[in-house]
């Protein structure tokens, strides 16, 4: 069920996505992505020093020094380049990077997110997490809409450690689109059979919508 | 100056204390062959920098395991349940870095910079007790490079003279890791002559590079085996 729910946040954002860009895809949802692009191309960045990354190849192909920043196999596009991560960052710090589709543990109504540590637990793994947040040109946030236990992912306030002060630009959920524009959480799209009343009921945050936005 | 030594030899370089630069990302692109040397050695109370440690008994993990290290710098160390059991337990010291900021503070320490300034974890929990400045009007904070007494990292291929050429992203921090300590000693899978790799292909210029030590392990079917 829940895998049915993450393909749909996949592919709501396949729609955001223009053809040519340059997008670095976190892990979770966003590895998705690159089985629902259709006829578009995208040029995918791994932080581990790749930029055209490609399909995973079959099994007799497979170069375990050719991976991806999850670990997993991967191939090349023609065009890819390889490089170091000093090099890998100053591209994502430095503002070259199109878009990252990130996964979140939270995301606040201000765009705010949090998504490298929760609290009481050991915090011992960060990644490239933090330097995509902040370097970034546009930040897509996929996220299911309530966390495993039910809680909205979507929060007033984080309660889990933030990953830096730069706000995310849009959340897709498996029930909506929201977009963040000067401070606030703005509905632009419901994606699912519910009530903007039963909406409200189940996400932390406050938005603000048109009463014409209704069941896409 | 002859490079290349026996695979025993490299430890001799490498004191009690010492803190490592180590290339890799996951296993990729990991000295396992140098790994494996100090791991059979008597030495300990070592620090060391890379990105993660391995996974559970492999790559740098098998340090954690014979209880090597002190302390590890690196961005993320959640994949080894060692290495977050040996935090708990108080055995292993982490300081925990964006990775972005680790392959930029290692660049740093290698290129004669003290340090830098970064937007990358402003307002954050790892943000705290560093200082922040105001640049042209957005918030960064400062972050000290990172330098080492010995680098052990991992290449593709090697001349006599120390050139290094890398497989695909098996390069990672491998050179940025090759500039920044007094002693830097490459695993490589083959050692060719002089002027095979073109002037052209070289990532990482002999000038780096002290020793060169031939790899035991070859890729088989996904994983790194063993070849002796």
């Amino acid at each position: 069920m829940n895998q049915f729910k993450r393909i749909k946040i996949a592919q709501r954002i396949v729609q955001e996505l223009k053809q040519g860009q340059v997008v670095n895809l976190g892990v979770g949802i966003p590895t998705l992505i690159p089985d629902y692009l259709g006829e578009k191309k995208l040029v995918l960045q791994s932080e581990n020093g790749l930029l055209g990354m490609g399909p995973t190849p079959p099994a007799a192909e497979v170069n375990m020094d050719l991976i991806s920043a999850s670990k997993a196999p991967i191939t090349m596009e023609i065009g890819a380049s390889l490089f170091d991560s000093s090099n890998s960052f100053a591209m994502i710090r430095g503002g070259h990077i199109d878009v990252a589709v990130l996964g979140v543990l939270q995301v606040d109504q201000t765009g705010e997110i949090a998504n490298w540590a929760v609290p009481g637990q050991t915090i011992l793994g960060v990644g490239g997490a933090m330097d995509l947040v902040a370097g970034a040109k546009e930040i897509i946030v996929a996220t299911l809409h309530s966390s495993k236990n039910g809680e909205p992912k979507l929060v007033k306030e984080l309660t889990f450690p933030s990953s830096g002060i730069r706000k995310a630009d849009l959340v897709v959920s498996e029930h909506a689109v929201f977009k963040f524009e000067d401070g606030a959480m703005r509905l632009i799209e419901i994606l699912s059979d519910i009530s903007i009343e039963e909406l409200k009921e189940i996400t932390g945050a406050e938005f603000e919508y048109n009463s014409e936005t209704t069941n896409a | 100056m002859e490079k290349l030594l026996e695979k025993e030899e490299f430890i001799k370089f490498v004191k009690n204390g010492d803190k490592l630069l180590v290339g890799g990302f996951g296993m990729s692109g990991t000295p396992l062959t140098l790994i494996d040397g100090i791991a059979a050695s008597s030495l300990k109370n070592l620090t060391v920098v890379s990105n993660n440690l391995g996974e559970p008994g492999k790559g740098l993990g098998i340090l954690l395991k014979e209880k090597k290290l002190n302390k590890a710098i690196g961005s993320y160390f959640t994949t080894n349940r060692d290495a977050v059991q040996a935090w708990v337990d108080g055995e292993l010291e982490i300081e925990l870095i964006p990775q972005g900021t680790l392959a930029e503070a290692v660049r740093c320490g290698g290129a004669g910079i003290g340090g830098f300034y970064t937007k990358t974890a402003v307002g954050t929990k790892l943000a705290e007790g560093k200082e922040e400045r105001v640049i042209d009007g957005e918030r960064f904070i400062l972050e000290k490079a990172i330098k080492g007494d010995v680098s052990l990292i991992k290449a593709h291929k090697a001349d006599h003279l120390g050139n290094l050429v890398y497989d695909h992203t098996g390069r990672n921090f491998n050179p940025v890791m090759a500039t920044a300590s007094k002693i830097v000693i490459a695993e490589v899978d083959e050692i060719v002559e002089n002027g095979v790799l073109l002037p052209s292909e070289i990532v990482t210029p002999h000038v780096y590079v002290d020793y060169i030590v031939k790899s035991n392990y070859v890729k088989k079917a996904g994983v790194f085996v063993e070849s002796v």
